[in-house]
């Protein structure tokens, strides 16, 4: 059985210009361990999906669908279910660790709270725990900084901070939303290092919300791309990067700029990312799509085409073998 | 040929007072950007990198005496633009244009699409007829891809990348020389940045455009740029053409900070060995002595804390006393 199972997930928001449908018939299932990436750009819907997976939507939204975790329907459940579950045993990291951390308390507070609250933990054995965490989460001299606030932190070692509150209570799903996009490139690589070894040596599973492709490239073991909301393409990443089938994830790819390649140019995806409150008829991606046709004005659905691969579309750019 | 724009020994220098600080202290120096030279040639793109806080964004700001300067920076090999009192430095104004990284953020709300595009032509070039203008405004936008009968909408009817658009549609308007741009991609989505790329480009080529490009995503820079720049802590490492930069860095930081991006390919990504820098980037306001880059450097011997090197060598200039390809100990 899956650690996760979403089936139809659709998240509307109610808005003065009328609803707007954020994420539209998401499935997806992850395993003990394993590692998922979602990947999208903005207004794709990547992070709507987990944030009603933790309960954290905004007041105006709506879900339908089914969220099961461990076999458990988590989908509009009580803030009293959701809260025993949440921390311990699916915890989020936040694309800005300054914003996710509250200034006022000191680390160790913050910190030690998580234990006290969801292991009825006594205050000087959660600091213990808490100062081994971010040890493992290699913060020099993490007896001595705890005591600090997150302001005398940098980015970088705030979103460790971060990681190493998530981890806390030995979470068996972890939710990563932009991780390292408001950090720098070499910043950057150290906490995906990090990341990296950390799932392998708690065997969490891990759901990684990225834009960035070449993230998602070296963390990930299944990727599931998405677009106006909707499920474009999923499959395993080698296979989704040596031979993408979907036109978006295959412009997607040649979009993204790369320093390893000499020759490597930057090819544009034509036109204007959907407008959620008015989005095209069909699929969201027909008006970019230089392959689309009349056929596209109806949504295809999600449909399993080679091993382990799914795709939405009508006119695939290449038929790959089963 | 004279460069278009030669700069000498540029430093911005920020005086920092702190609380409790009584009037007669001597206010801290934070060093923004120390000492850097460079010459951009018309037609040409100089790519600056670096990370965040080592100046790239002060640089700019500085050329154009935005914020308080000084060096030397030559316009054409006759005017030292920073010697220039406000008013004399109004004509090279709109020779030197601008485009900021947050679209939304740099387009007035309450002025229409047309108004603000035609507003450097009112500032600039008050002889040209209000006819005129709305003829060069309506051309402008279908240059840069914008539909001339979107004209009288307001910047929150459009998308982030038709912001940039009218961004560079306002900045070159008075037909500048040389455009400097400020991570103009940087806020926009993968696919849009290619677009906002490829129009900059087009745009060089068909007017011989100058620019100079600031960015931290080193693979942007990388497929617009003909120099690239690596600044850290506000001192040029390295500067070289493109191709042998991205092909053969010579600094250990530039070293890093390339083998740090990461590859959109799962088979390269991870076998990938990266040259992991640890601790964080020194505080500007306490800059280590010597090389800059030495405590995270894992070439840094003695010398380094005593001599401040200085980028050497022709077109590929590095500033190290250690220079050279990497080294198969220093990667992880």
């Amino acid at each position: 059985m899956s650690l996760l199972q979403i089936k139809d997930l659709s998240v509307t928001f109610d808005s003065e210009d009328g609803p707007v449908h954020a994420v539209n018939n998401l499935s997806l299932s992850i395993d003990q361990g394993q590692t998922l990436g979602i990947v999208g750009e903005s207004g794709s819907g990547k992070s709507q999906t987990a944030f009603s997976i933790m309960g954290l939507l905004a007041p105006n939204g709506r879900t339908s669908g089914s969220v099961t975790f461990d076999g458990q329907e988590i989908l509009g459940a009580k803030p009293k279910t959701l809260n025993k579950l949440r921390a311990e045993r699916i915890a989020m990291i936040f694309q800005d660790p300054m914003t996710s951390l509250n200034p006022y308390m000191r680390i160790s507070d913050q910190m030690a709270e998580v234990l006290t609250l969801h292991k009825g933990m006594s205050k000087t054995d959660a600091l213990a725990e808490c100062t081994r965490m971010l040890d493992a989460v290699k913060i020099p001299a993490a007896k001595e900084r705890i005591r600090l606030y997150p302001h005398e932190f940098s980015g970088g070692m705030r979103q460790r901070v971060m990681i190493a509150m998530s981890l806390l209570c030995r979470p068996d799903l972890l939710i990563a939303d932009e991780p390292t996009t408001a950090l720098d490139v070499t910043v950057q690589a150290q906490i995906m290092d990090l990341l990296n070894d950390l799932q392998r040596e708690f065997g969490m599973a891990t759901i990684l919300i990225t834009h960035d492709l070449g993230v998602v490239a070296g963390f990930c073991e299944r990727v599931l791309v998405m677009y106006g909301g909707r499920v474009m393409e999923e499959g395993p990443t080698d296979p989704l990067f040596a031979q993408p089938t979907h036109p978006y994830t295959r412009g997607l790819l040649a979009a993204v700029p790369r320093v390893d390649d000499e020759d490597a140019i930057m090819k544009a995806i034509p036109g204007n990312p959907p407008n959620m409150a008015d989005p095209p008829k069909g699929c969201p991606f027909h008006p970019r799509c230089d392959f689309a046709g009349e056929d596209c004005l109806v949504m295809p659905p999600l449909e399993p085409f080679a091993a382990n691969r799914a795709r939405a579309c009508r006119r695939p750019i290449e038929k790959v073998a089963p | 040929m004279r460069p278009l724009l030669s700069v000498r020994d540029l430093s911005v220098t920020f005086p920092i007072i702190r609380a409790g600080d009584m009037p007669w202290t001597t206010p801290r120096l934070l060093r923004a950007v120390k000492g850097v030279s460079f010459d951009v040639e018309a037609g040409q793109t100089l790519g600056v990198v670096g990370e965040s806080g080592c100046g790239k964004s002060t640089l700019a700001r500085g050329l154009i005496q935005m914020v308080p300067a000084t060096g030397t920076v030559m316009w054409q090999g006759k005017t030292d633009l920073l010697s220039l009192s406000p008013r004399k430095m109004k004509p090279y104004r709109s020779e030197i244009q601008m485009v900021f990284q947050d679209p939304l953020a740099s387009l007035n709300p309450r002025m229409t699409v047309g108004q603000i595009i035609a507003e450097p032509l009112r500032t600039h070039r008050s002889d040209v007829s209000a006819e005129e203008r709305r003829r060069r405004v309506a051309q402008m936008m279908e240059r840069v891809g914008l539909l001339p009968q979107m004209i009288n909408r307001y910047p929150h009817e459009f998308s982030g990348g038709q912001c940039q658009r009218i961004g560079i549609a306002r900045a070159l308007i008075v037909e500048p020389k040389l455009l400097i741009c400020d991570e103009p991609v940087s806020a926009l989505d993968v696919s849009i940045q290619a677009q906002v790329v490829d129009l900059l480009k087009e745009l060089q080529r068909d007017l011989g455009l100058a620019m100079i490009f600031i960015a931290h995503d080193l693979s942007v820079v990388k497929n617009i740029s003909h120099d690239v720049m690596v600044l850290y802590l506000g001192r040029i490492m390295e500067k070289a053409p493109r191709r042998e930069l991205y092909a053969a860095p010579q600094h250990p930081y530039t070293q890093a900070l390339l083998s740090a991006v990461p590859v959109p390919d799962p088979v390269i990504e991870r076998q990938k060995k990266i040259i992991p820098l640890t601790d964080d980037i020194p505080s500007p306001m306490n800059p280590p002595s010597g090389c800059v880059f030495r405590t995270r450097c894992a070439r840094a011997t003695t010398n380094c804390a005593e001599i401040i090197p200085e980028p050497e060598g022709g077109d590929h200039k590095v500033a190290c006393l250690h220079p050279g390809p990497v080294r198969e100990s220093e990667l992880a």
